[in-house]
Parts: C-alpha cells; sequence; structure tokens
C-alpha cells in the first residue's frame, strides 16, 4: 500500500506576484544561514532565509518588469538575475550590500532562461538569447567579452532558443551547449567552432526546458505537450532519443535533476511536482499542493543529505518546500 | 458374519450367493463387504479360478438382492479394473445388473461420489462386449443432459453428477466409437448447451460450458475446438481432470490388509496435495527473483499516485459567479463547465436564483454558444426551464413580454414558448414525479419544424385525455393512487397565459404574427393549448377559456394548416379543461359558434389531420351534453 505524498515541509509567502525563478544556497557553512533566492513577476528578487522563512532582503533592479532567472556565482555573495526589462543583472551582496555591480544589456524580448557554467577561478561563461531571432550569445563574465555567437544555419527553421544547459565533461574539458528550440528540437553545439554538434526533434511543440547529466550523457526535456523526453548523446557527439514518458495533463514549464542524479522534479501547468527517478524515469510522486501553474523548481544544494530540499514556485505567489527523498 | 471366503470352500456357490444377497439387503452390506471385496480383489488378481468363483457368485445373486450386492461392489471397489475382476460381464448377463448398473446409478441416482462414477463407467469400458453399454450410457446422458426440461427443473447437484458422468465417458471413448457417434455428439452438444447457457444460475451454466468444451474437444481433435470463458474454481478444475486423468486409486497396489489400504488411501492425497504445494511454490519463487532484480537499482519507493488524474475545469458554485462567468469570462473551459453545471445549480439554490431571476433569464435568453459544445442548446433550454420553475411570477412577465418584443429572432421567440410550455408542465406535475419527468421534454418543442410531428403529439395528448376523461367516469379509479401535491400551476397559470395570448393581433415591425410569422403562430397556438390543457383544475381556467375560443374564432379561417390544428387543440384543451357547468353558463355563445365552425372543418377542411382534430372536437361535445344529461340538475 504506497503512502499518500506528503506534504509540504513549509510554503514561503509574500511574494504578492508570480514566482518564476527560484536558486538555492545551502553550501555555506555556519554562521551562513540557509538561502533561497526567488524572481517575481514583479521585479523583485526575494532572498529568503531558510531559517525563519523570512524574506532577509527585497532586491529591485529590474524596474518592476519580471525576473525569470535567478543564479547564484560562486557564493550567495554574487547573484545574477535575468529579467524582463532585457538586463542581465550582477549584484553584490556581501556585508548587507545590494548592489548591482553590472549588468548586460542582452536586448533580447524573450523568455529564455540564461544559463552559467564556471570554467575557471572567476571566469564564468554564459549563455543567452541574443537580439536575432534564433541566435544565442555566449559571454564570458565578469568581462562581458563575447566568446561566440550561435547562429543556426539559413533555412533551419528552428525559432527562438527556448532554454540553455551550458556543460562540460570535467572541469577543462571543452564546454558545450545543448539549447531547445521553439520547433521542439535539442540542439547540441560546439562553442569553439560554433558549429551544430547534433541536433535532435524531440517533441511536436516547443521545448520549455530541459536538463542534463553529463555523467551519463543523458538529458531530458519537457515541452508544452503531454509527453517527456528522455534522450542520450554517444560517443560521437550525437543525440539520440531513448525513451520517452507520457502525462496525464499537458505542460511542463521546468525541469531540474537534482544534483545527486537520483531524482527529477518537473513543474507542471497542471499545478503538480512531479518526481520521477533518474534511472529508469519511474514515476515515484506526485505533489499537488499549488493552485496554479507551477514555473519553477530547484533542488537545493545541501551539504548535508538528510537536509536537501525541494522548492516549486508557482503562479498563485507560493513557493512550497519540500523534502522528499532524502535518505537516499 | 461369516468369513468363509478365506478358505477355499466347497459349498455351493449359490448358497453363498443367496446368503450374500441377503446380507447385503437386509444386513449391513458395508460390513461384509469391506472383507469380502479386497479378499476377491487379491484372489482374483491372479487366479481365474476365483474370478470365475467370483462371477458365478454375483451372477447367482437372486435379483430381488442383486441391486444390494452390484451397489455394494461398485462402491466398495477400490478400481474400475478390479471391479471388472469382481463383476465379469454381469452387467451384460443379468438383466437386473444391467439395469441398476446403466440406469439406476448413473440416471436415477446422484448421491455417489466421482470415484463410484469412475469405478462404474470404467468397468463398462474395460470390456469391448460392456463398451456398447458405454455407449448407450453415454448417449442417455447426453439425452438427459440436452433436455430443457431436465435443466431446468432437476436440481443442481444432479446435473453436476450427469455431467461428471459425461465427462468420465468421454474420456473412455475410444477414437472409432467417437467417429461413428460424431454427429450425435455434435446435436446433443449443442442442444444441451443452449439450454445450460439460458439458465439464471452460474453453476449451471459453467457446467454446461465445461461439457460443451469436453465435447468439442473430443470430436474435433484437429481444428478449433469450443472454447468458454468462465471462472475457474476447484469444481471447475476437478471436472475437467474428470477428462484427462486417471483416478488415482488405479495406481495403488491392491493390498490384503484393510487398515494398509486405507493408510495408503490417505497417503495418497497427502502425497498430491504436498505436490501441488511445491509447484506453487516453485511458481513464485522466480517472480520474487525477478522483481528483486528490478528493484535493486532503485531504492526509491513510489508514493501513492493514484490522486494523479486529469485536471478538470471546476464550474463555479454560487449562482452568481455562474452569471459572471457566462456574461464575462474568456477563460472557455469554465465557460463550458458552467453551463453544464447551470441548471443543477439553479435547483438546489431555490432561495439565491430567486434573487436574480430575472437577470439570469435574460442572460439565458441572449447567451450564445461560444464554443462547439455538445448538447449546448437542451442545456440552455434547461437552465431557463429551472429558474422559471424556480421563481415563476417574474420570469414569465419578463419571458412573455421579451416574446412580444422588437429584435427578437425567430427562434429566440420559440424557445420561449417552449421553455413555457416545460415548465408549465413541471410545475403541474406532482413534485415527486418531476424527477422522473425532466429527461422526457415533450417532443413538439424540441422538433424545428412544424410537419405532422407535433400535430400528432398533440393529438396524442388530446387523446389521452379524451380517454382519460371517459374512462373516468365509467369506471372510476382504475389507477393507482398518486401522491397527490397541490399544483403550483394553478398560480401561476394565468400569468403564462393572458400575457401570450394578449398581443398577437398588435403587429410590430420585425414581428408580425398575424402575417409573415404564422410559424410562430401556429407555435404560439399549439403552446397555448398545452398551457390550457396543463391548467386543469385551476382557478384561472374559465377565463382561459373564454379568451382561448375567442382567439379561435378571431384565427378560424387561417391559411396555414398547422395554425388551424393549433386552434382545433386549443377547443380540444377548453373542452377537456373547463369544468362542463363554467363552459356552459360562460361561454354558451361561444360554443355554439365553435361548433358550426367545427362542422364547417369536418366537410370542407382540405387538410386530413384538421378533419379528424374537428370530428374528435365534435365528439367531446356531445359527450359532454350527454354528461349534462345524464347529470342531476
Amino acid at each position: 500500500m504506497a503512502l499518500p505524498p506528503p506534504d509540504p515541509q513549509f510554503v514561503l509567502r509574500g511574494t504578492a506576484a508570480a514566482v518564476h525563478a527560484l536558486h538555492f544556497s545551502c553550501g555555506g557553512q555556519e554562521p551562513d544561514v540557509p538561502l533561497l533566492f526567488s524572481g517575481s513577476e514583479n521585479g523583485f528578487i526575494h532572498v529568503w532565509n531558510l531559517r525563519t522563512h523570512r524574506v532577509d532582503t527585497t532586491l529591485d533592479g529590474h524596474g518592476r518588469k519580471s525576473v525569470y532567472s535567478v543564479e547564484t556565482m560562486g557564493s550567495k555573495d554574487r547573484l545574477l538575475s535575468q529579467g524582463r526589462d532585457q538586463r542581465i543583472c550582477l549584484w553584490d551582496l556581501a556585508e548587507g550590500r545590494t548592489s548591482v555591480t553590472d549588468s548586460v544589456f542582452t536586448d533580447n524580448v524573450g523568455f529564455c532562461r540564461c544559463s552559467l557554467l564556471k570554467v575557471a577561478q572567476e571566469r564564468w561563461l554564459m549563455a543567452m538569447a541574443a537580439k536575432a531571432l534564433e541566435e544565442v550569445q555566449v559571454l564570458e563574465l565578469p568581462s562581458k567579452t563575447s566568446v561566440c555567437t550561435l547562429k543556426p544555419e539559413v533555412g533551419a527553421k528552428l525559432g527562438m532558443p527556448m532554454c540553455l544547459k551550458l556543460w562540460q565533461l570535467s572541469c577543462g574539458s571543452q564546454p558545450l551547449l545543448l539549447a531547445g528550440y521553439e520547433d521542439g528540437s535539442v540542439v547540441l553545439w560546439n562553442l569553439s567552432t560554433g558549429k551544430v554538434l547534433s541536433q535532435l526533434v524531440c517533441h511536436q511543440e516547443p521545448v520549455m526546458s530541459l536538463d542534463f547529466d553529463s555523467e551519463k550523457a543523458k538529458g531530458i526535456s519537457g515541452s508544452s505537450e503531454k509527453v517527456l523526453s528522455i534522450w542520450s548523446l554517444n560517443e560521437q557527439q550525437n543525440l539520440q532519443v531513448y525513451k520517452t514518458h507520457k502525462l496525464v495533463n499537458t505542460g511542463i514549464s521546468d525541469i531540474t535533476i537534482r544534483p545527486d542524479k537520483k531524482i527529477l522534479a518537473t513543474a507542471g501547468w497542471d499545478h503538480r511536482i512531479r518526481i520521477f527517478g533518474w534511472k529508469k524515469l519511474k514515476p515515484l510522486a506526485v505533489l499537488d499542493y499549488h493552485t496554479a501553474t507551477v514555473h519553477c523548481v530547484s533542488f537545493s544544494d545541501h551539504k548535508n543529505p538528510s537536509e536537501r530540499l525541494l522548492a516549486a514556485g508557482s503562479k498563485d505567489h507560493r513557493i512550497s518546500i519540500w523534502s522528499i527523498y532524502t535518505q537516499t | 458374519l461369516c468369513l468363509f471366503v478365506p478358505g477355499g470352500l466347497d459349498c455351493s456357490i449359490s448358497f453363498v450367493s443367496r446368503v450374500l444377497g441377503k446380507v447385503c439387503v437386509h444386513g449391513s452390506p458395508k460390513g461384509i463387504l469391506s472383507v469380502l471385496v479386497p479378499r476377491l480383489a487379491d484372489l482374483t488378481k491372479s487366479d481365474c479360478i476365483w474370478q470365475r468363483i467370483c462371477w458365478r457368485l454375483v451372477e447367482c445373486v437372486p435379483d430381488r438382492w442383486m441391486e444390494a450386492v452390484v451397489l455394494g461392489f461398485v462402491q466398495r471397489a477400490p478400481g474400475a479394473d478390479v471391479l471388472s475382476r469382481l463383476l465379469g460381464n454381469l452387467v451384460v448377463k443379468n438383466k437386473k445388473a444391467q439395469f441398476v448398473v446403466t440406469q439406476k446409478v448413473l440416471l436415477l441416482q446422484y448421491h455417489h461420489t466421482t470415484e463410484v462414477l469412475q469405478n462404474l463407467l470404467g468397468y463398462l469400458s474395460l470390456d469391448s462386449l460392456r463398451r456398447a453399454l458405454l455407449i448407450k450410457v453415454l448417449q442417455e446422458l447426453l439425452e438427459i443432459w440436452g433436455s430443457s426440461s431436465a435443466v431446468r427443473h432437476s436440481p443442481p447437484e444432479q446435473q453436476q453428477y450427469i455431467s461428471k458422468a459425461i465427462l468420465i465417458c468421454l474420456f473412455h471413448l475410444k477414437e472409432p466409437e467417437i467417429e461413428s457417434c460424431r454427429q450425435e455428439l455434435l446435436t446433443s452438444m449443442m442442444e444441451g448447451v443452449k439450454c445450460h447457457l439460458d439458465s439464471s444460475l452460474p453453476q449451471i451454466r459453467r457446467l454446461g460450458m465445461i461439457v460443451a468444451e469436453s465435447i468439442s474437444s473430443k470430436i474435433n481433435t484437429d481444428g478449433p475446438v469450443l472454447k468458454f470463458q468462465y471462472e475457474e474454481d476447484d469444481e471447475a478444475r476437478e471436472l475437467k481432470s474428470l477428462l484427462v486423468q486417471t483416478p488415482p486409486f488405479c495406481v495403488v497396489p491392491s493390498l490384503p490388509d484393510d487398515d494398509r489400504n486405507q493408510k495408503a488411501d490417505a497417503a495418497l492425497p497427502l502425497v498430491l496435495e504436498s505436490n501441488k504445494k511445491s509447484h506453487t511454490a516453485a511458481s513464485v519463487m522466480p517472480d520474487e527473483e525477478l522483481d528483486a532484480e528490478l528493484d535493486s537499482d532503485d531504492d526509491l519507493v513510489p508514493y501513492d499516485m493514484s490522486e494523479d488524474k486529469e485536471l478538470k475545469t471546476k464550474a463555479p458554485v454560487y449562482i452568481r459567479e455562474c452569471m459572471e462567468v457566462l456574461t464575462g469570462s474568456e477563460d472557455v473551459d469554465k465557460w463550458e463547465a458552467t453551463v453544464k453545471a447551470l441548471e443543477s445549480l439553479v435547483r438546489k439554490n431555490p432561495a439565491a436564483t430567486r434573487e436574480v431571476s430575472v437577470e439570469l433569464a435574460k442572460m439565458l435568453l441572449h447567451l450564445e454558444e461560444k464554443t462547439c459544445m455538445e448538447g449546448f442548446v437542451e442545456l440552455r433550454r434547461r437552465a431557463q426551464v429551472a429558474v422559471l420553475t424556480t421563481d415563476p411570477i417574474p420570469v414569465a412577465k419578463y419571458l412573455t413580454s421579451q416574446f412580444y418584443s422588437l429584435n427578437y429572432s425567430l427562434r429566440q421567440r420559440m424557445d420561449i414558448l417552449d421553455v413555457l410550455v416545460l415548465a408549465a408542465q413541471e410545475l403541474s406535475y406532482p413534485k415527486c414525479h418531476r424527477r422522473t419527468k425532466h429527461s422526457d421534454a415533450p417532443k413538439p418543442c424540441i422538433q424545428l419544424l412544424p410537419g405532422s410531428d407535433s400535430s400528432e403529439d398533440w393529438r396524442r395528448i388530446i387523446d389521452e385525455r379524451i380517454k382519460s376523461k371517459t374512462r373516468r367516469f365509467a369506471k372510476g379509479q382504475s389507477q393507482v393512487e398518486l401522491a397527490s401535491s397541490p399544483n403550483e400551476f394553478n398560480s401561476v397559470a394565468g400569468h403564462f397565459f393572458f400575457p401570450l395570448i394578449q398581443h398577437f393581433d398588435r403587429p410590430l415591425t420585425t414581428f408580425d404574427l398575424l402575417r409573415e410569422d404564422h410559424f410562430v403562430l401556429g407555435r404560439l397556438v399549439h403552446t397555448l393549448a398545452i398551457l390550457m390543457s396543463l391548467a386543469v383544475n385551476t382557478m384561472a381556467v374559465p377565463a382561459m377559456g373564454k379568451a382561448l375560443l375567442e382567439l379561435v374564432w378571431a384565427l378560424r379561417f387561417h391559411t396555414d394548416s398547422y395554425v388551424r390544428q393549433g386552434l382545433l387543440s386549443c377547443v380540444s384543451s377548453v373542452l377537456l379543461s373547463v369544468p362542463v357547468e363554467r363552459l356552459l353558463e360562460d361561454m354558451t355563445e361561444q360554443l355554439l359558434e365553435t361548433q358550426s365552425w367545427l362542422g364547417d372543418v369536418v366537410e370542407k377542411d382540405p387538410d386530413g389531420d384538421c378533419r379528424r382534430l374537428a370530428l374528435q372536437n365534435l365528439l367531446l361535445m356531445e359527450n359532454l351534453k350527454k354528461k349534462l344529461k345524464t347529470l342531476p340538475s
């Protein structure tokens, strides 16, 4: 007899707007407090204290335009946020400051979340959707120099890039980019040559979100249809569809694989968060708490496995925090 | 009891037989036979002479005791072959024995165990002389099995017994024998399976299926066999095993000692059982191993996901919310859900509905189909009827006023009429019958074309009323007394009726009943007829009748036959609904005028339906006159 799904461990209220982005920063040692950064539709970034469950700081840097991506750069004092004001802002949050140290003007009115990858000490690569419709631009941070611009060939008709993921097999190896496009295909780009290594049509509808496990060379993508697509990368750097999983309701906004690669979580338009085992995509749980579309899911980076959390942000202005499968 | 057998006796066999017979009949056969049979079995195993002695023994038993002896032997023998040795060809030689074996045990009794059956039939099959009997037995069994009266009237236990016997016979039949009676088997099987499947007892059905399957597999060894689907349980398995397995008793060597015999008997079932257990245990093991293999990778236990279903939009639960959704919402899923839920919400919340009834009616009247929804028209209509019945007077006032207003489509005006009729019907029926009446809305209202269909139904209604009226006076209440409650239509009938009849001759720029919109006029007239008939026993009826007859008089020369039919229905409803006394008092001139018009119609009207209706009306009037004469004044 299976147990009923667990309830959220706690729920964060107070954003007063739909939550579009979440990012944990819990890896620090005492006296650092575990934090959760959330980006909302009203342009604010809230820094939540996970001990008191209250907002410690509110950052206002995107002119009240929706913030749809937040990520930390190395530590909790360096934050990167992306908003619909066509800007990517870099924040300095050390010692109680809340200032924008730098910003990048993306000139892009889309919703594609940028992707960050640390390639060396104090050097990051950031991929973002560029000004031209189908292009992806990769910048080096903090220098803001352009590394390459990835242009699909003429007539490819990929549409807008919808989601990006920069990755490298191990530190120091060639960084690669996986991009999901509006036409439903996932493309693997070689950054040094700027060429397509492999393209795979995974969905009939735009790819809403994707995540990749570089150890197993296996990735998963979700779309606005009812199917989750799992694909793998073989030795020749070719993408192949590995399997598909049919869902009960249409629409996935976000997918994320837990850092230990055991489980993954999907955020659905049907207000539900689904947990799957990553090995075989075995459905494990359906978490039904939110009353509107869940926009984002994120796993925490706690050092202690039993403290690990899952956060989900929804259009109903709430962020639910779950403690699930922490024993493995 | 004398244990004379062990010794080699030179006594007269016939004497022994007689003694045996007498003992079997009068005494306890069990006692002597329990000793006798095993001894004989032993002795006759290898010794031919003893066999002959045994045969003589049983053959000489007088007829009147033969049955007991034979039965005793059959019951006690540990196997068919033993029985064969003991009895020899007794059944062939002795009529009584034959009767007992082939008829009595199989057909007339049914308390014997399966083993007995197996022994007996096995015995029959073991000798070529006796095989003919076996076939005969099978035929008789099949005849009974296939007889529908037997299936219907005989107890299930007997039917099971016969089925077992058939199966055992089938088991013993050899190929050439089957070949010779294949056709017979087939016919009996077909008949038999039919009677069995007709039975209402599942057990009988299953017996029939099993036997039929067995017969079919026997006669069609190559090619498709009959296969039924039924529940496999112990009984079914046991029956099926009769067809293939030889009974375990044959395997046990006969032992001189009774005790040892019994122990062996006991041991055998145990062995069988333990075999079964180990088999099931073996089959369980691989499954578990398989599962373990799958799970060794994932130690993650899934949660219960039974609640994960397709997302359905919830309909609002408040009336006002419904109105908001229907008038403003862009969310089409919610809109559809609301339309579907509206009628039941209105009915469940009469107080809330009354507060907003007129707005709701207005909204519903103007509600257009937004999405391609199934049954939209029906849903809207039912919602309108619900609103009207919940708050009749204001809504009726609104609707009737809208009927004569500018800028409505013909469809909308006819919708109004339909809704009024449906609501009137609902209101005039006793409350306890309301629930059932919902589903069958009167056909004429739903029809888009006038056609003869709608007039059929009018006629049907009127005819029924006529019939019910006359019957009532002749026989009194022939129907069961239905629960009565106040007629809710009483208080509102006038509100439904009079506004409709008021302005029929006042033309509007877009709506002129008397000229081009005569179709609507026809519908209006029919509607008035129904309202009139539903208003029977209400206070407003006489006034309504009078007004209606005036209308009829005004329109009597209308060219559209549909309208004329409607008018004639109006006359019928007036005659039926208005109490006779009031008819005569208030409406004498109208009645006379109407009568003369009816006469005209009967003779000269081109439309057959009109003539018929007019004739009916005249008959009605005659009846009423007669009724008046018979009533004491």
